[in-house]
């Protein structure tokens, strides 16, 4: 067996390579995941990410992998079935944070994955600060019942749960706030994934 | 492999989280203990980059930021192979770089180091591995830069590296380090990772083979993903 490489910061200076839109050049991926023509309920997220003090974490990047409207995720290993061949949507969106800590994604909403999963959306955090990234995962509060079954959530402690749990933010379902807490009071659930 | 587990984040070679000679992760590191999380296609899936979406320039530094000349510097070759930790090669898988100039200055907007811009360099790269796992950039190599971790500190010249490997939870960003770099001693990003042999996978080794004649050094960096056994999905 060989060793993992060990991970290291991504530092305070990604963002010409890794979002770079405000130096003139097309990234990878963005934080907008569709367009007009997406199959799906169209959403936006918005957050902020948090540090132990309470203060915006102004250099965070925010990675979401999600799958599609009908629960498919566009990777090979998922193989239930033929993808649309039109599909425009790939699932992973990335975004680096604003001066306070904000950040937001347009996509859609994801179908549910299987029995006991709940929609859900896999987020990676990195930042200055922190050596490895973190895990962790948007759920939404308008699936209370699927929430109440899904087979993760019912792992995580009750008092935290809510953590994961985006907030609508209309009553249209069209945006939803998710908050990341990386230290302290309300500190947002991370993974050993 | 279909469905088999990966295998989890070594924690004798990954860094903690909280690590206080490294000031910033004081308010930064997750206090609460981690939850384990059982894989699931969320997890064994993940974003798919191909060929199509690098081109020849995104590999070389040494072009794909000209304006008005060649970039200043030391010109060096970095190239490797992208593993798992069963040994076997990861292909077709997106490796995106970025580095400081010759001079230890990033173009980035918040780097205030007092150290020249180079107008030929951007210092951003991107490479999809072969079918046989390998990469290769042209570049020149990064210079040293202080920072404020405490009174007189450096980086050592280092190399970002972001990768995806096939699933979410392969994920990995680091970065690559000199041979015999007098600051890897002191440096507390570096000395996070406590065993010696788990973080020395993170210092290049000098390569003639890949050094080109009248040209560039060549450094030689394998990267090892998190790899998966026979262990099946729990259904
Ligand atoms: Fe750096």
């Amino acid at each position: 067996m060989r060793r993992q490489t060990p991970s290291q910061t991504i530092g305070p200076f990604f963002a010409y390579a890794m979002t770079p839109t405000a130096y003139g050049r097309t990234g990878i991926a963005s934080n907008r995941l569709t367009t007009e023509a997406t199959p799906g309920q169209h959403i936006r997220i918005v957050g902020r990410v948090f540090d132990g003090a309470g203060t915006g974490v102004g250099d965070a990047v925010v990675e979401i992998w999600q799958a599609d409207a009908t629960g498919r995720y566009h990777h090979p290993e998922d193989d239930r079935g033929a993808l649309p061949t039109e599909s425009d949507f790939s699932g992973f969106g990335r975004t680096d944070t604003q001066p306070d800590g904000r950040f937001s994604f347009e996509t859609i909403k994801p179908g549910a994955i299987g029995s006991r999963e709940a929609p859900h959306i896999n987020v990676i955090v990195m930042a200055r600060g922190m050596l490895l990234h973190a895990f962790t995962r948007i759920y939404f509060a308008d699936e209370a019942r699927a929430n109440a079954e899904d087979r993760v959530l019912s792992t995580v402690p009750a008092g935290r749960r809510d953590t994961l749990i985006a907030q609508p933010l209309d009553n249209a379902g069209a945006s939803f706030q998710f908050d990341i807490r990386l230290q302290g009071d309300g500190e947002t659930v991370f993974f050993d994934a | 492999m279909k469905n088999a587990v990966y295998n989890p984040r070594d924690w004798d070679s990954q860094p903690p989280y909280a690590h206080p000679p490294y000031r910033s992760t004081d308010l930064r590191s997750p206090k609460q203990p981690l939850v384990p999380l059982a894989q699931s296609l969320s997890e064994l899936t993940g974003p798919v980059y191909g060929h199509r979406h690098v081109n020849a320039l995104d590999a070389d530094l040494t072009r794909n930021g000209i304006v008005n000349g060649e970039p200043l510097g030391e010109r060096i070759i970095v190239a490797g192979q992208v593993l798992d930790e069963g040994g076997r090669p990861v292909p077709d898988t997106l490796v995106e770089i970025w580095q400081a100039n010759a001079a230890g200055r990033y173009i980035h907007v918040g780097d205030q180091h007092d150290a020249p811009l180079d107008p030929n360099f951007f210092g951003g790269g991107r490479f999809v591995t072969d079918a046989s796992g390998h990469y290769r950039f042209t570049t020149v190599k990064p210079g040293a830069y202080p920072w404020g971790n405490h009174d007189n500190a450096w980086r050592p010249a280092h190399i970002h590296f972001s990768l995806f490997g096939p699933a979410f939870i392969t994920r990995l960003v680091t970065q690559m380090y000199f041979p015999g770099d007098p600051l890897l001693e002191l440096d507390p990003i570096f000395q996070a990772t406590a065993d010696a042999a788990a973080r020395n996978l993170l210092v290049a080794d000098f390569s003639i083979d890949l050094t080109e004649p009248g040209f560039a050094l060549g450094y030689h960096f394998d990267i090892v993903l998190r790899g998966r056994d026979a262990t099946p999905l729990e259904d």
